[in-house]
């Protein structure tokens, strides 16, 4: 009945939803559309050199480029690189924050002080990345940082310093840690709010059937928390891959490529040594098809299900009544 | 009534029960601390000197050396006033922009009736995800063949075009705003553009408050996008500056570098804990549908 109330009113202002629109499309259109096409067509060329506007089109072989990407050792080590580290920050993360999601929803044994530690837990998320890589690299420095101040003098746990930044392994770690650090609070938030959705009644029943904590947790909640769950694991794969502040800021993807992601190799083709845009752009548009196929996926599962379900009910009544109309005119 | 009966077997505490209870605080301090320490080592060292630092670079006594690090920060090339007011321009802009802008997208849509809304809605959705990062080189191309380069407005304009700023919008709007109250307005003779302004935006205010701190702080802390069109030191915003903090030019001054980020993060700590109980309560709105 809305709908029809609805539509009487605003045929008429039809033009104003065109209208209101205008300034979003023209910017949209201006200032990401065209870049994503430039890109594109930029990953084609011939173009590199420092502010250089100036291309061709290449002759021959057009997907040169591309190829050269993929052949490219560094670019490989980078993709590696970004995969690892996102999965070496992803696992923690979400244990950690599914186990605080079933303190703090908890109904039996509740967590006095929860808003305090939710606050201090989402903290680092808001901090600029940038001052949190420089923090990191200051924290960890070798001889006298703090944390091999803490580790030698203060605790004796090892005899001399420890020099973080020169070790592969140990340099990755922190990067993934750094992610994980600033990233459990938001997604321990994500998921308690997913909880928080589902339906009381659900619970009651479980706690008249006498189910425990832990059961109503892994039979009740998690099934519930899929769909959220997807989500946190989608967008963070977007955001991961897409990992620059950190590893640019922290050790400038060392050492020897240990920390180097797709960004910063992208960033490191595009704007130092030879400029070369042309391939830089080629590895762009690889990484967007990849973020564009998970795009799609949390597209789909974020899509009103409810509202294509009662469109696809009317479809079928119009259709119906439509059958009905030409039966009766037959008649 | 009912609930009592299910609440019964609280009272049965034994130690399991106080051991659980224990070991959940002492995890959850811990992860406190470990949330906190990198700050407060910050802070705290900003004020030490150093040689305090070389020798002991934990310590949660302050020093006295805050007047002595300040200078030796300012001393260097690092404008510590530039990058402020520049980052304060471009994230009060785009904040505006993105936020303003993205109701009036979103109230096309919810208050009105067009051919192309739903596909125009998919769109919106099916762009939401795309980061900056990745069409990045033919932005800074095109911004630069046509001058825009060097301009705090290159960063500022196109935050008008914000596409997960319109999907927040939008679903809070099609749950909060009545139609009745617009139709009685143009009842009354008032223009669709002063209906929007006038009644809908105060109505759509704790949605746009929530969605100018995020707008505001994701402008604030952006890197990627200023580090490719800004080569200009007069333009420098917040976090480019904060980059060179790890360069040669402080090399052991670490009671300086650790000044420096306190000062960057200043601003966020006042915003976060003035704001934080809207802050949080935003990102549980924005994580899920409805």
């Amino acid at each position: 009945m809305k709908s029809a109330q609805s539509r009487i009113k605003s045929i008429s202002n039809a033009k104003y939803g065109y209208l209101f629109i205008i300034p979003f499309v023209l910017v949209y259109l201006i200032f990401h559309f065209y870049p994503t096409i430039y890109t594109t067509v930029l990953g084609f060329t011939d173009c590199k050199g420092l502010n250089n506007t100036e291309w061709n089109l290449l002759k021959g072989n057009i997907f040169a480029n591309y190829q050269s990407i993929l052949q490219n050792k560094s670019f490989q080590t980078a993709v590696k690189n970004t995969i690892v580290i996102w999965i070496m920050n992803f696992i923690p993360q979400i244990t950690l924050a599914m186990l605080l999601t079933a303190w703090f929803t908890a109904r039996r044994i509740t967590v006095k002080g929860q808003g305090i530690f939710k606050v201090i837990f989402y903290m680092p998320n808001i901090i600029t990345a940038a001052t949190i890589a420089i923090l990191f690299h200051a924290l960890f420095s070798y001889p006298t940082g703090p944390v091999n101040d803490l580790l030698t003098k203060r605790l004796g746990i090892l005899e001399g310093s420890y020099n973080f930044f020169i070790s592969k392994t140990a340099s990755k770690i922190i990067v993934a840690f750094i992610q994980f650090w600033t990233w459990y609070g938001y997604t321990m938030i994500i998921l308690i709010s997913g909880v928080l959705g589902i339906n009381p009644d659900i619970y009651e029943a479980a706690d008249i059937d006498g189910a425990n904590g832990v059961q109503i947790f892994f039979r009740i909640t998690i099934p519930n928390l899929k769909t959220v769950l997807l989500f946190t694991l989608v967008t963070s794969l977007i955001g991961g891959l897409n990992m620059f502040d950190i590893p640019k800021l922290y050790l400038n993807g060392g050492p020897d490529n240990s920390t180097k992601t797709a960004s910063v190799f992208i960033y490191e083709q595009a704007f130092s040594g030879k400029y070369l845009y042309n391939r830089a752009s080629a590895a762009s548009m690889l990484m967007f098809i990849v973020i564009a196929i998970c795009s799609a996926i949390l597209f789909y599962l974020m899509r009103d299900k409810d509202a294509a379900a009662l469109a696809k009910l009317k479809k079928q009544e119009r259709k119906a009544a439509a059958q009905r109309a030409k039966s009766q005119s037959w008649r | 009534m009912a609930k009592t009966n299910y609440d019964e077997p609280k009272s049965a505490k034994g130690p399991l029960f106080y051991g659980y209870k224990v070991f959940q605080y002492v995890f959850l301090i811990f992860l406190a601390v470990m949330s906190l320490l990198p700050f407060v080592i910050m802070i705290i060292n900003a004020t030490r000197s150093r040689s305090q630092i070389e020798s002991h670079a934990i310590s949660l006594i302050p020093g006295t050396n805050l007047a002595t690090n300040w200078k030796v920060f300012t001393g260097k090339s690092f404008n510590v006033t530039t990058g402020f007011i520049n980052s304060f321009i471009v994230s009060t802009g785009a904040t505006i922009c993105s936020v303003y802008f993205s109701t009036m997208t979103a109230f096309a849509i919810v208050a009105y009736d067009w051919k192309f809304k739903k596909a125009f809605f998919a769109f919106i959705m099916a762009v939401l995800m795309i980061p900056p990062q990745v069409t990045s080189i033919g932005m800074y191309q095109f911004m630069y063949s046509i001058g825009m380069t060097n301009k705090l407005f290159a960063l500022i304009v196109p935050a008008v075009a914000a596409p997960s700023t319109v999907f927040f919008m939008r679903q809070y709007m099609s749950g909060a705003l009545p139609m009745e109250i617009l139709q009685s307005a143009r009842i009354d003779g008032a223009g669709e553009f002063r209906i929007f302004n006038q009644i809908a935006l105060p109505m759509m205010k704790p949605a746009m408050a929530t969605q100018a701190i995020f707008a505001f702080v994701s402008s604030w802390n952006n890197l990627f996008l200023p580090l490719i069109l800004l080569t200009d030191k007069k333009k420098f915003t917040m976090p480019i500056m904060v980059s060179q903090l790890n360069g040669d030019i402080y090399k052991t001054e670490y009671g300086a570098v650790y000044l420096g980020l306190t000062l960057t993060v200043l601003p966020l700590f006042v915003i976060y804990f003035l704001l934080s109980k809207y802050i949080i309560a935003g990102v549980a709105l924005g994580g899920v549908k409805e």
